[in-house]
């Protein structure tokens, strides 16, 4: 592992919220994302956990300039991608690609495997169109699919072959790093194994950085190397991924971890769960202090006051409680 | 006796593109009481088997072949339209996975839970909205003389698949099935769910047929399991008894796969190959083409469910003849 190759500096992604017809103004804002500070370094794998709602996946679409920026800043390579011009963004976008929760959705109905692979080949001006499809079986043999399949549809493939196929294509440029948003989320268990193997092993053979957003813990412990936990647009625990997952510090992880159901009857039925009351809170209005500390069963008066900072605990491990070395 | 027994049960497709055999001989048995999850990947056949049992397929283009369903002396899939209405909703009802779809937008909650009783004739308007309330209490529903009011858009996923479970309950039904009622929800949100399942099912001596991709669900709730592929019956048994000794090809692979119960940093096991398409004849096995252990008798000839021990059945001609399944 080496240098940092994506860093982010106190992330903010807000999206405003308007009133009136006529004189529109801002009432408010979603704070989706609201200061997230991360390094992803080459060839590391970073998972991205927590609930619905918590910002991993307007986080990762942040990171790709999908979605404007607020506040902080988001850097490739050392190179700010929010102050970047069009055409630096499009050199950037070669480094930097994403894969999609789901394989129905983000592949073009109307292209051939072909053309869906060849297309960033061509925009980049990587090759010419000649020598495009010798391009497109050497990513497809990559994925595993066989060559041949190159004429087909998106719809003549299953879910776990198209999540091959967007695969392939986030791949077809070399990027340094990969955002893959809930890339199996959509699949079976048998064939999640199988797109899990095929990214761990595309990770090491190409060295490329991935950040990993799951809502599976199970998923994030097995490929990541580190692990951040989110909590309504904030980062609460970030550490490496056994640890954090198999010693979790922060209230919320706890709950998060123990309410993993466990494929093991009596290890299952044995096990202490911590149940979380109600749902998380909105982002329009999030609670005072640590946004957790509603449904934190530790919460104490002081959880209310101000905002926890993310403090060491442990190696390589940081937490954002007040009350780390209480509980 | 047992409160639902199904006795081969076959529910057809005819489309243009063929006959899609979605469930393929399916018998299984319920006592009172009794919690039986039902697992297998998409496609297995699992939520047709519920939705057949429930008179819900679409008739044409589904058919149900072949089979009997009998509930407490009354064939649900051959009685009269009048019996059928006595008894579903009223002694067996259901929940869905999508709590987001399976409301009705523009009624109220109040209507929506109150409507079992009314149209069963189980109480009158004022009686009915008196349960239902108790009901949504029940489910953990906070303020709920004031929430009944609300339409189900004013209401978070994991409150509507409450709402849903106080719907179907409240006409106290000795029999529920859930179709993935947590697949749509987050961890912390299923915890709180299957909870309340587990909590409600002793308060009212129901029986549940649980519905579920995931086999730690199925860990942490069910008395029984059984596992399902291409729409047949692989292996059931008593819970402890699957998770101890899976004797099926099939159960083993899935197992297998579930990363949490992998060592970190090794490649996933993963059943290869894809599942097989039900529009054409299976005669053998429908797993031989994915099993690693498949010799050339598993595809001649349909492999029946045969016992291996009490309580515990299995599909595997390998298994049954002691030649495989005993490390």
């Amino acid at each position: 592992m080496d240098g940092p190759i994506l860093e982010l500096r106190d992330v903010k992604t807000h999206f405003p919220l308007h009133s009136g017809f006529l004189l529109r103004r801002q009432v408010g804002a979603v704070r989706a994302v609201d200061g997230v500070s991360l390094t992803v370094r080459e060839g590391e794998v970073v998972g991205l956990v927590g609930e619905s709602g918590c910002g991993k996946s307007t986080l990762a679409r942040t990171i790709l300039q999908l979605v404007p920026l607020t506040g902080g800043s988001v850097e490739l390579n050392g190179r700010d991608l929010g102050k970047a011009t069009p055409a630096q963004m499009l050199a950037a976008r070669r480094d930097l690609q994403m894969i999609f929760q789901d394989p129905y959705a983000s592949l073009n109905p109307r292209m051939t495997v072909q053309s869906t692979l060849s297309e960033p080949l061509l925009v980049h001006g990587v090759c010419s169109a000649a020598e495009a499809p010798k391009k497109v079986a050497e990513l497809m043999a990559l994925v595993g699919l066989a060559p041949r399949f190159a004429q087909k549809y998106p719809h003549e493939f299953s879910g776990g072959q198209r999540q091959r196929i967007a695969i392939a294509r986030a791949l077809a440029l070399r990027p340094k790093i990969v955002v893959a948003d809930e890339p199996v989320s959509a699949l079976d268990v048998s064939i999640q194994a199988q797109i899990l193997n095929l990214l761990a092993d595309l990770c090491r053979r190409m060295n490329l950085a991935l950040v990993f957003i799951a809502h599976d813990l199970s998923v994030v412990r097995h490929i990541s190397d580190r692990v951040a936990v989110m909590y309504l647009g904030k980062i609460v625990e970030l550490g490496p991924a056994a640890e954090v997952i198999d010693h979790p510090r922060h209230p919320y992880t706890r709950a998060l971890v123990s309410a993993i159901p466990v494929a093991d009857p009596a290890a299952e039925r044995a096990r202490h769960r911590i149940v979380l009351a109600g749902d998380p809170p909105s982002p329009i209005n999030p609670p005072a202090g640590c946004a957790f500390h509603p449904r934190c069963p530790y919460a104490v008066a002081r959880c209310s006051e101000a905002v926890p900072p993310l403090v060491p605990a442990g190696p390589a491990r940081q937490a954002a409680c007040i009350r780390l070395g209480e509980i | 006796m047992p409160l639902l027994e199904v006795t081969d049960l076959r529910t057809h497709f005819h489309t243009r593109n063929g006959t899609y055999r979605a469930v393929d001989g399916v018998s299984f048995s319920v006592d009172r009481g009794q919690t039986l999850g039902i697992v297998g990947e998409s496609g297995s056949g699992k939520s047709v088997t519920c939705y057949s049992i429930m008179g819900l397929i679409p008739q044409p283009p589904g058919r149900i072949e072949s089979g009997s369903a009998m509930f407490d002396g009354v064939d649900l899939l051959r009685c009269t339209p009048a019996q059928a209405r006595s008894i579903r909703g009223k002694r067996i009802s259901m929940i869905f996975q999508d709590p987001m779809t399976s409301l009705n937008p523009f009624l109220r909650i109040s209507e929506q839970v109150t409507e079992p009783l009314i149209v069963h004739g189980l109480a009158t308007r004022r009686e009915a909205l008196r349960r239902a309330l108790e009901m949504m209490e029940a489910v953990g529903i906070n303020d709920a003389a004031r929430r009944i009011r609300f339409y189900p858009h004013e209401f978070s996923g994991g409150m509507r698949q409450r709402v849903m479970i106080a719907m179907a309950l409240v006409t106290r039904p000795e029999l529920l099935i859930a179709d993935e009622p947590t697949t749509a929800l987050d961890v912390t949100v299923q915890a709180q769910i299957l909870d309340l399942i587990r909590r409600l099912q002793k308060e009212l001596g129901m029986a549940v047929i649980f519905v579920t991709h995931d086999l730690g669900v199925v860990a942490g709730l069910c008395d029984r399991v059984q596992v399902m592929y291409a729409g047949r019956v692989m292996e059931a048994a008593s819970t402890a008894e699957l998770f101890a000794r899976p004797l099926h090809p099939y159960t083993r692979g899935l197992q297998r796969s579930i990363p949490g119960l992998q060592p970190k940093g090794r490649e996933l096991f993963t059943i290869p190959g894809l599942p097989p398409d039900v529009s054409k004849p299976l005669p053998g096995c429908a797993f031989a083409e994915r099993c690693e252990y498949a010799a050339p008798k598993c595809i001649q000839g349909r492999p029946e469910l045969a016992p291996a021990g009490p309580g515990h059945l299995h599909a595997c001609v390998r298994a049954h003849d002691g030649e495989i399944g005993r490390d």
